[in-house]
């Protein structure tokens, strides 16, 4: 029912993008660049606003998990990027879990087969291998857009592009990371359908999300394979609202539209929704700390200002019963 | 001992049924052996907490206080201004489901809701409705709902059904823990009188007598009295371990449990064998008389409270520095909560091995020392003398603890001692020990009877695995470094894999010891005549 609704509220979406981008230059000019405009204004803003809240927020306790030996005794190899005793042991495990998800990559799969009376685990990379598919060809894909953004084209845009054509598949040339963050977002896709715990944990806004990425990823396919649109022209439409001299998008195709409403839409998306995780990974306080607990105090600003049962008042409660047993008190 | 035998138990369907988690209804009455029974009147009153009343999670009216919704609001966002973690853990789950095979209790029960992710979904769906943006707007579409009366008696269930072991962490790609989640789920529940009296008579027993089971100061003294008796049976040397004596070098911190019951009280036979041995310059106190600390379970201010009397007894005893037993929760608090908590500690001095004059800097501002990394530093400067074929009996494994392997990292310290004090030594599968070790399924407080059948199912992972190593490897004895280890992995493995004992492992370091002066050894510790050696069987 979730994955209906999230599914009818993105086509609707791209429809009425498309309607609107055949409805005259007004709707145009509000399509290709008004929306996109509030939509990056909301995406930085709103992204400001929650990393700024969050990092407001205290720290009251050093909470890493660790997963990996602790620095204890010198001759005791501790493992610095599991469980990291200073600075750079953390960034080097954060540099883990941002870029290659390294605690994705631990995922197991477990199977009871009571006949056998018999718990299995089974080492299950598939989630790993898309999501790090997924995430990496998006991230190239972005930077690729640099080419539409800037004039001339940076040297470093023509290197990736013809890193990621290095097949040479198709005119234009197919890139593999096109293939990539298609083949990554289909199969997360398909765990929320078919596995059932993933179907039993999935709301709405987790197909949202994914037929919003899909839905960008499909229509970037058909304008570069099938429209095959100008490319000069897409570029003029962005580099007007780039340089802040916007003018209506002329013969871009229908498809541009689509692209757009549904990139703005991700955009607007991003700082209400769970896709926080991308900033959010580096505030989460079970990886960004040390595990330097007993090296350094770390400080509560809230510590309340409380006592526990003082010895005092413990030795006055217990004084008969300590004085017979022969304690040593300290106020006979 | 649950009602169902291990045959039933084990027909798990780990497939969730086809209709939605949002409309809870759980029937206490059908899941009897699943849940925990509520705080006794008296033990709310004795520490202050509020909305103390007899009540019973079968009843229909569980007599909450009039604007019970506005408390619970109230105080989540007064939680949400306090815990970053909160914060980031509510905002950023992407429900990717990488955890959720990984819980203990998922895997022992097939209750969709204990997939931690879930688990957590039972907050976050409150957090989104009341304190985001797109839940105000969009309510159910964006994961909220509304919190009634049901959706608390389902956080009361669930979250008394998670023991805090933080497995799920190791495998979420943002860390999110769980056992972060259910401390603030509790902490909502302690605000409307929802708790458990497992957790809340422990705490309340530890503040007035200083440990959880409310041992009074004179029976302390016979409790250790009466361990050196039967070890003097055993080995011949009477030990007169210094209770509350001041000047001591080092103050020795445990879990009462190791001078309460067997077969902890083997372990703590063993801790004062090796300090006999060595000559340690110590002190056990009868006031600070419990390491373990049941306010982690409960709530910060308590966790504070129970945990202050350690520092204090040091600074009134004067000692330089504090050594700690085989506990696991009660080294989460040490590790991870005591010197933000109580510190600074700058009245003692870092931690020094007066044996082999190291120095334990990895304890340089909390100044205490867990006894695995003292052992281990002792045998590997062949400072014990060690038999280990008193312990050939034994073909033993280690069972991680939750807290120090997931919130220390103390991995190889307690392996090192155990290769040093026995030949037959044996791993459990790799998925199921270091960071990937399962919950023995009664930390957290969940320890109790009434709530065997659900710990039967949560310890399936790590019965199974124990099974696996006694079929494989003949082991008979299964060893850990916490003390509810002790208490809650005998009925475990009696149920799972029976015919494997659980012992500490200073109980095998105990039976190993060569000590000066004594008689030769008959039995172990236990009073279990020992294996004849080798050429003794061959003459026989």
């Amino acid at each position: 029912m979730g994955a209906l609704i999230s599914l009818v509220a993105v086509v609707g979406l791209a429809l009425l993008a498309a309607v609107g981008a055949t409805a005259g230059d007004g709707l145009r000019f509000v399509l290709g660049v008004i929306i996109p405009g509030i939509a990056f204004a909301v995406f930085l803003g709103g992204i400001v606003f929650r990393v700024l809240h969050w990092a407001r927020s205290p720290v009251p306790f050093r909470i890493p998990t660790t997963t990996g030996q602790e620095k204890s005794l010198p001759w005791i190899r501790n493992n610095e990027l599991e469980n990291p005793s200073g600075l750079l042991g953390v960034i080097g495990r954060m540099a883990l879990e941002v870029l290659a998800f390294r605690s994705l990559f631990r995922n197991t799969r477990v199977e009871v087969m009571p006949e056998k009376e018999k718990v299995n685990y089974i080492a299950d990379k598939a989630l790993w291998a898309a999501a790090l598919a997924f995430h990496w060809a998006m991230f190239i894909i972005i930077l690729r857009h640099f080419r539409f953004f800037v004039e001339p084209v940076p040297a470093w845009v023509e290197k990736l592009q013809s890193v990621d054509g290095f097949f040479q598949v198709g005119l234009p040339v197919y890139y593999i990371t096109t293939f990539l963050m298609v083949v990554g977002l289909a199969y997360l896709l398909a765990r929320r359908f078919f596995d059932g715990k993933i179907r039993y944990i999935s709301l709405p806004t987790d197909y949202f999300a994914l037929y919003l990425l899909l839905g960008i990823a499909l229509t970037g396919i058909l304008m570069r394979h099938v429209e095959k649109v100008d490319v000069v022209q897409v570029k003029a439409a962005i580099a007007g609202w780039a340089s802040f001299q916007p003018a209506p998008p002329v013969g871009v195709g229908l498809w541009y539209f689509v692209h757009v409403a549904l990139v703005s839409m991700l955009l607007v998306y991003f700082p209400f929704s769970k896709l926080l995780h991308a900033p959010g990974v580096f505030l989460s306080p079970t990886r960004n700390l040390a595990n330097s607990n007993r090296i350094r105090r770390h400080i509560n600003p809230w510590n309340p200002d409380i006592q526990g049962h003082s010895y005092a008042e413990w030795e006055d409660e217990f004084r008969d019963k300590l004085k017979a047993s022969g304690y040593a008190l300290e106020k006979e | 001992m649950a009602e169902k035998t291990p045959q039933e138990l084990i027909q798990i369907d780990l497939t969730p049924p086809p209709r939605k988690w949002m409309n809870p209804a759980v029937d206490f009455e059908a899941r009897r052996g699943t849940w925990s029974y509520p705080t006794a009147v008296k033990n709310l009153v004795y520490m202050g907490m509020p909305n103390p009343r007899e009540w019973s999670p079968t009843d229909a009216d569980w007599k909450l206080p009039e604007n019970w919704r506005q408390i619970i609001h109230d105080g989540f966002k007064d939680l949400l201004k306090k815990y970053r973690s909160l914060e980031i853990f509510m905002d950023i789950c992407v429900r990717c489901g990488a955890c959720a095979d990984k819980c203990h209790f998922f895997i022992g029960s097939g209750d969709p809701k204990n997939m931690p992710v879930l688990r957590a979904e039972l907050l976050r769906s409150i957090y989104r409705q009341d304190f985001t943006t797109a839940g105000r707007i969009f309510g159910s579409l964006a994961g909220g709902r509304e919190l009634t009366e049901e959706v608390l008696k389902e956080w009361y269930y669930y979250f008394f059904q998670c023991t805090e072991c933080r497995r799920c962490s190791v495998y979420c790609p943002y860390g999110i823990d769980t056992a972060e989640v259910t401390m603030m789920a509790r902490e909502l529940m302690n605000l409307v009188g929802l708790n458990i009296n497992w957790i809340l008579e422990p705490v309340a027993n530890c503040q007035r007598t200083g440990n959880h089971l409310g041992i009074q100061p004179h029976t302390y003294k016979d409790n250790v009295e009466f361990i050196c008796d039967e070890l003097e049976d055993v080995t011949g040397i009477k030990l007169d371990p210094p209770i509350n004596r001041k000047g001591a070098e080092i103050l020795f911190v445990i879990p009462s449990a190791d001078y309460f019951a067997d077969p902890g009280t083997y372990t703590f036979a063993g801790y004062l064998m090796l300090f006999k041995h060595i000559g340690l310059d110590y002190t056990l106190s009868s006031y600070a008389s419990d390491g373990g600390n049941f306010g982690l379970f409960n709530s910060v201010e308590n966790m504070k409270k129970l945990n202050w009397k350690i520092y204090h007894e040091a600074k009134r005893l004067g000692v330089k520095w504090i050594l700690g037993g085989e506990c696991g929760h009660m080294w989460r608090v040490m590790h991870q909560y005591m010197d933000t908590m109580n510190g600074p500690a700058d009245f003692l001095e870092m931690p020094k091995s007066p044996i082999t004059g190291t120095v334990f800097d990895n304890a340089k501002s909390t100044k205490m020392t867990h006894i695995c990394e003292f052992t281990s530093d002792l045998i590997r400067h062949n400072k014990l003398k060690l038999d280990k074929s008193r312990n050939d009996q034994f073909r033993v494994t280690f069972h991680d603890s939750c807290n120090p392997s997931r919130a220390m990292g103390l991995l190889e310290e307690p392996r090192y001692v155990l290769k040093s004090v026995c030949n037959n030594f044996f791993e459990m599968p790799e998925n199921t020990i270091r960071e990937h070790t399962f919950c023995c399924a009664g930390g957290a407080g969940l320890g109790n009877d009434e709530n065997m059948e659900m710990r039967m199912r949560g310890g399936l992972p790590r019965g199974n695995a124990v099974k696996w190593v006694r079929d494989h490897n003949g082991v008979n004895r299964l060893t850990c470094i916490c003390a509810i280890d002790r208490a809650t992995l005998p009925p475990l493995v009696e149920y799972w894999s029976p015919g494997v004992d659980v012992s500490g492992i200073h109980e095998l370091v105990g039976n190993a010891l060569i000590m000066d002066g004594e008689n030769e050894r008959t039995t172990d510790l236990r009073g279990v005549p020992a294996q004849p050696k080798k050429e003794e069987q061959d003459d026989a």
